[in-house]
């Protein structure tokens, strides 16, 4: 039987979605992009429907793109960062949203440093929470997106061989795209630099490599994960000269890759450091449909956690 | 009937006691504080046992009755934080769990750290439902520099000293604990944590943490301080007691001393030899504990370790945080859970009832070893010693629910297990603290 409806009122993860769930997602979006290319680039699909967007962190392009999404379909939002919020006064994270609720919501978008924060705001509140971003654990709607943007390219992602290098630890995006990608048949590889793979990783269906040059060999899909300065002061890194040399994703190494690859970076992206500038912007990189992509996959999880089942006319 | 005297008589149990090897059914006679009599020939009779009116016999038959258990490892919140435990609620919920006699951490505020604190843990304790032991700190404001006046704490009561909550990270402080204990007899438990391995850490550091992206504390940083506190034993001669081992090369390393003949001792904590990181996979805050909760290859190491010897006690590390301190996002509660009232029923579902300990052995790691750890004249059923007793229910079958607890804390990850086996009754002094 065709689904018609999402399983839970929340996406917090992608870890157990089914492909059929995701294909669903995915058929959804595809219709609300379709809005996107109109003149007038808004519906009114989700009038009278509330959402706070939580940033518990700073983010740019997420909040951006959540906060089109929910323009797009007409709801009406509310922004909430830590700068602005009372959490500066000590309140707990379970008071500051009860006390939003209780003026009256229905959906709850929230990014936020420490896994399971969404998870942990689902059970305070009756609102849908989409997950934003929790740490270093799922970013659902960006690994959504990805497939998407993949989807687009080649139809069927069953048996693509895609590889995510760079900080495996700690990032969000991976963990999501691991489930994402491992749910659509595709096959997955993480490269990154010894210090900053996460322990027994390959329980999770995936193979590790820390050499870059036999991880590209033979894949469809390199996505490049943002490095930050940190792990340097962190200890993990020497330098992100070295992390450069060893993990750049350069035009030179482009070659061990298949034929019609693909270049991904969930961004943003430090260019020069872990992609060169000729890669992102080059022929093969999908990383502006991505974020493009983004805003209609935001919408029909918006749409679909409202309550709406069939797709938009 | 018997011609002696008697205030209570526990009639028909089976008497486990360790020390004498007495493993059968026997009636015990109490008079006033202490044990006047164990009578294993002439017994009450059944009939008599259940028509009698004199409602100083306790009927135990079909129970098991054991010295009164002790916890080595027991964290009060008085003074400092009454709003999650008093001395008071503490021995209440201990006395419910089966413990007559608990050890109380000095990691309070402001600590247990001198004469002073340790007598006022005393007074307090007065009006306990079981013994109160104080365990003093090793250093002054458990800060790892100065050492406390250890001989005073000593003289005032204390039975032991530790900085727990915290390790001892100085190797040459611990060193200097180690040789200054050692003229007063005293042991050094230690919390065996390299916190620079540890560092940002809140759970174990394995699958499930990688799963969960929350920053991981490797098996290593209990490891490598077990491995310095065995060279530091073994090198100053002193007492060190491993509190809560956690993991399985902590157990290998203890088990290679002891063979060694190293002195040390330690300890296991029901969490750990019943759950696994998998539980984290909620964000249940309450499963939030330090060390953290393992693997199963910890735990089944954990179980062997108990088998063979190389775990002397079972500790609970009762460790009560408020609701609301617990009732937040994973990596900002606090660490600990309670665990007096769900010990006992552990140690039956998981050790005794799937054979991996006998009675005597989980009643050995619950009542003598730890008296003999800290110098306590307890743990044993013999005459004229303290008429301490738990009387165990042993097939009972029970739900865990928090708000039943008497522990003023409810912080706890078994909340609706299933459990078998639960304390009866307790005894402290020959006077009947807890009844089912």
């Amino acid at each position: 039987m065709p689904i018609t409806k999402l399983k839970s009122k929340h996406l917090l993860g992608l870890e157990g979605m089914s492909r059929e769930e995701i294909n669903f997602i995915l058929d959804t979006a595809v219709s609300f992009k379709e809005i996107l290319e109109r003149p007038i680039r808004k519906v009114p699909t989700l009038r009278g429907v509330t959402v706070v967007n939580l940033f518990y962190e700073p983010s740019t392009r997420t909040r951006i793109s959540f906060e089109l999404a929910e323009k797009r379909l007409s709801a009406d939002l509310v922004n909430f960062s830590t700068n602005t919020s009372s959490v500066q006064k000590g309140e707990t994270l379970k008071d500051t949203v009860k006390n939003i609720e209780a003026m009256k919501i229905d959906m709850v978008v929230v990014r936020h440093s420490i896994p399971g924060a969404p998870h942990f705001i689902a059970k305070c509140v009756d609102s849908s929470v989409v997950n934003a971003g929790d740490g270093a654990h799922e970013h659902p709607t960006q690994a959504l997106l990805d497939l998407l943007t993949l989807r687009e390219k080649y139809k069927n992602l069953e048996g693509l061989r895609t590889v995510i290098v760079g900080d495996i630890l700690h990032s969000r995006v991976v963990r999501s795209n691991i489930w994402g990608f491992l749910a659509m048949g595709a096959k997955v590889a993480v490269c990154g630099p010894t210090t900053l793979m996460p322990v027994e990783i390959e329980k999770m269906g995936v193979e590790v490599f820390s050499d870059l040059n036999k991880a590209l060999e033979g894949r469809d899909v390199v996505m490049a994960l943002r490095i930050q300065l940190e792990r340097q002061k962190g200890g993990l890194l020497p330098s992100l000269r070295e992390y450069t040399n060893l993990f750049g994703i350069t035009k030179d190494r482009l070659k061990r890759l298949n034929k019609n690859f693909t270049i991904m970076h969930p961004g943003p992206i430090n260019r020069g450091i872990e992609i060169t500038p000729e890669v992102a912007d080059g022929p093969y990189s999908v990383i502006l449909n991505q974020v493009t992509n983004g805003v209609a996959v935001r919408m029909a999880i918006l749409y679909l956690l409202s309550g709406g089942e069939k797709k938009v006319e | 009937m018997s011609k002696v005297e008697y205030d209570l008589i526990i009639a028909g149990g089976k008497v486990i006691d360790p020390v004498s090897g007495l493993n059968k059914v026997a009636d015990i006679y109490i008079q006033g504080k202490k044990i006047s009599k164990i009578e294993t020939k002439n017994l009450i009779d059944q009939k008599k046992l259940k028509s009698t009116k004199d409602d100083r016999i306790v009927n135990a038959s079909d129970k098991i009755v054991t010295p009164g258990l002790i916890d080595m490892h027991t964290h009060l919140r008085e003074p400092g934080r009454e709003d999650e435990e008093t001395i008071y609620t503490g021995s209440e919920a201990a006395v419910a769990g089966g413990f007559t006699s608990i050890c109380c951490m000095p990691n309070t505020e402001p600590p247990i750290d001198d004469q002073e604190s340790v007598n006022f843990v005393y007074e307090r304790a007065r009006k306990a439902l079981c013994k109160v032991f104080c365990i003093g700190a090793v250093t002054k404001g458990l800060k790892g520099q100065e050492l406390t006046e250890m001989a005073d704490l000593k003289n005032a009561g204390a039975v032991a000293v530790t900085d727990d909550g915290l390790p001892i990270s100085n190797p040459r402080i611990m060193r200097n604990a180690l040789d200054y204990t050692r003229m007063l007899g005293l042991p050094v438990v230690s919390h065996c944590e390299d916190l620079d391995l540890s560092s940002s850490g809140v759970m174990n550091e394995g699958y499930v943490s990688t799963l969960l992206g929350l920053p991981g504390i490797p098996s290593l940083a209990e490891e490598i301080m077990v491995s310095r506190d065995i060279k530091l034993a073994e090198y100053t001669g002193g007492r060190v007691h491993i509190a809560h081992v956690s993991t399985r090369g902590s157990v290998e390393l203890i088990r290679a001393a002891k063979k060694k003949g190293i002195k040390i001792t330690c300890e296991a904590t029901p969490h750990h030899f019943s759950l696994t990181d998998e539980i984290i996979k909620t964000f249940n805050t309450n499963a939030r504990v330090n060390p953290p909760l393992r693997t199963q290859k910890d735990v089944d190491e954990i179980k062997k370790g108990l088998k063979d010897g190389t775990i002397d006690c079972i500790a609970t590390d009762h460790a009560p945080h408020s609701i609301e301190e617990k009732d937040v996002e994973f990596s900002v509660a606090p660490c600990g859970m309670v665990g007096l009232e769900t010990a006992l029923g552990l140690v039956i579902t998981e050790l005794v009832d799937k054979k991996i300990l006998s009675w005597e052995e989980a009643v050995t790691k619950m009542t003598i070893n730890p008296a003999r750890i800290l110098n306590l004249n307890l743990g044993k059923i013999e005459i004229e010693a303290p008429a301490d007793l738990t009387i165990i229910d042993p097939k009972i079958s029970w739900t865990v629910d928090t708000s039943q607890f008497k522990s003023k804390s409810k912080n706890s990850p078994f909340e609706g297990k299933e459990l078998t086996g639960k304390a009866w009754m307790t005894i402290v002094d020959g006077k009947i603290m807890h009844r089912l």
